[in-house]
């Protein structure tokens, strides 16, 4: 085998990994929740019974994917004027200047503060502040995990955003704007449409962020195993159910934890995929 | 608009006004939700300082952390809590060396794969995949670095285990900076070390890997500061440990575990901020040299 040869096989090993890493971990999720998912089938995805007492064990994961859906839906909701307004601020408005720059760095930098960090501020900063205004007893639960969650994301949703928004071509905005146009309307009827696709893909890759975060949400949330009835509710998400309880798990609760990291799995995959989608169909 | 009508100049007169005041007032919000994106970033910072130094000493970096007892004996007497984070900045590192040694050539391998193959679909496949990992998130990667390793070859938990969760994180992030880099190198460089009968090896080696050299270390710099503070994965994995390790197959601690561990304890609460200022620190520094680096090249 000449050297040729041997560095084009090296590199095809390589990918090879690639390829058995991933279906080793599907395998992996899979064959772990098979205990689960063959003792209560299905009902496993909407029950919402979580009972771990030993010999009336009962699983049931929809307390946590219903928390964890709001959780993020929430978060998005939140995050949108904020991470909007940045995109424009720094894409439209003030494009090049020193204080977009330093406004676009500061929104960066959000993105490199660790999770757990931001669970310790939401605790001590956040959480009595939702007291103070009457939100909520303690001021743990659904909507202060949201708050934390839409700051996290701002990051993502934002830098892709702006850098679409800038790129939608002069020649359009000037049309309309020499049709007396004002900014506003400029915005909203030619930037915003022109670049509508990569702004939705922003968003979905970001609702795929918090639908995953775990450390923040766990400190903030509240950990209660039920249904959340309200925005102001206790919740569980399922990121946060495994980090909660995965320590002391086995047997069949290790497989339901399992299976709820299959589901996280699946999902976040999903949100993904779709957005890569948009991105690939209209850029 | 398609009516000709002679409008009233009263009325166009109020809806111009109007206009001009709904776009101004919209610039007013856009501005108004631009400071405010950025003021969590402040206040986090700001308190991360305030808090956080008073306990930053020379102890602080050279002593493990100090358990529960010693902890509430110093706050009663009105001391500084005694000790620091030196177990979790090693168990830190040894994880994230060990994580580099598995993903980074893996992921330069992959990465110049990808650059090399283009628009294949076999290499579209590898693209999605090395996307769906990227996303995945980190407490999944946990739960597979747990049954992996933790179960079958460190049989507890372990430093190498955290180190495989970290390495499966990193993997996305080093190809995806690999293949970018490479593809800003023009052609031209390339073609002419073919040109001369230079083997791909060493084109790969002595062309590709030079001239990319900063873009890949950017791309590993950001790889490192997005792992380094990772808890989740690690609660299932390295699970912390009161001492000093280096063993892999032992659990060591880690600086964001570390953080996790005084959260709980009511005692080390004080403990909470230092350690949050210096992974901050670490963090930053690392984005920021990245960033630095990058700039240069361009």
């Amino acid at each position: 085998m000449n050297s040729e040869k041997i560095t084009k096989n090296i590199l095809f090993a390589a990918t090879i990994i690639l390829i058995l890493l991933a279906a080793g971990m599907v395998l992996t999720l899979v064959s772990g929740s098979v205990p689960v998912f063959k003792r209560f089938g299905f009902q496993f995805i909407y029950s919402s019974k979580w009972n771990p007492t030993a010999g009336r064990e009962q699983y049931g994961a929809l307390p946590f994917i219903v928390g964890t859906i709001v959780t993020s839906v929430l978060a998005i909701i939140i995050c949108l004027p904020l991470a909007f307004s940045t995109s424009l601020f720094i894409g439209e408005y003030y494009k090049g200047t020193l204080i977009a720059k330093i406004i676009g760095t500061m929104v960066d930098l959000l993105a490199g503060i660790p999770s757990i960090v931001y669970g310790l501020w939401g605790f001590y900063y956040l959480r009595p502040l939702i007291v103070t205004l009457g939100f909520n007893a303690q001021g743990f639960g659904i909507f202060t995990s949201s708050i934390i969650l839409a700051i996290m994301i701002i990051p993502y949703a934002s830098s892709m955003s702006t850098e679409i928004i800038s790129l939608v071509p002069n020649h359009l905005k000037e049309a309309a704007y020499s049709l007396g146009a004002t900014r506003m309307e400029v915005i909203f009827n030619v930037t915003v449409p022109a670049a509508r696709s990569g702004i939705v893909a922003s968003y979905i890759l970001a609702l795929g962020r918090a639908l995953g975060e775990t450390m923040a949400v766990t400190m903030l949330i509240g950990n209660s195993n039920l249904i959340p009835k309200g925005i102001f509710s206790l919740g569980n998400t399922m990121a946060s159910i495994i980090a909660n309880q995965f320590g002391e798990a086995e047997g069949l609760k290790l497989s339901a934890l399992i299976a709820i990291g299959l589901l996280l799995f699946v999902i976040t995959g999903l949100i993904n995929a779709i957005g890569k989608l948009i991105i690939k169909k209209f850029a | 608009m398609s009516k000709v009508q002679k409008p009233d100049k009263g009325s166009l007169k109020g809806n111009d006004q109007r206009r001009a005041a709904k776009n101004k007032i919209f610039q007013a919000l856009v501005i108004l939700f631009a400071f405010i994106a950025t003021t969590p970033i402040l206040l986090i910072l700001f308190e991360l300082i305030r808090k956080g130094m008073k306990q930053v000493n020379f102890d602080f970096f050279t002593k493990v952390a100090p358990d529960s007892w010693e902890a509430m004996t110093a706050i009663s007497q009105g001391k500084v809590i005694p000790g620091g984070i030196l177990n979790g900045i090693t168990g830190t590192f040894i994880m994230v060396i060990v994580a580099s040694i598995i993903a980074i050539p893996i992921g330069i391998l992959i990465g110049i794969y990808l650059y090399e193959h283009g628009e294949q679909r076999y290499a579209g496949i590898l693209r999605d995949i090395s996307d769906i990992l990227q996303g995945a998130p980190s407490i999944v990667l946990g739960i597979i670095a747990y049954i992996w390793v933790v179960k079958y070859i460190t049989h507890g938990y372990s430093a190498l285990a955290g180190s495989a969760s970290l390495a499966i994180m990193m993997l996305p992030l080093i190809i995806r900076s690999t293949e970018e880099t490479f593809k800003m190198i023009p052609v031209s460089i390339i073609e002419a070390g073919l040109a001369l009968g230079v083997p791909y090896h060493k084109i790969i080696l002595r062309v590709l890997i030079p001239t990319g050299l900063s873009g890949l270390t950017t791309g590993i710099l950001l790889a490192l500061s997005r792992v380094i503070g990772e808890t989740a994965p690690l609660m299932l994995t390295a699970l912390g440990s009161p001492s000093v390790s280096f063993n892999l197959d032992k659990p060591v601690n880690a600086v964001p575990l570390l953080i996790w561990q005084f959260y709980n304890d009511p005692n080390m609460v004080n403990l909470i901020w230092s350690s949050s200022l210096f992974l901050v620190a670490l963090v930053l520094a690392l984005n920021l040299i990245a960033k630095q680096i990058a700039a240069k090249q361009k």
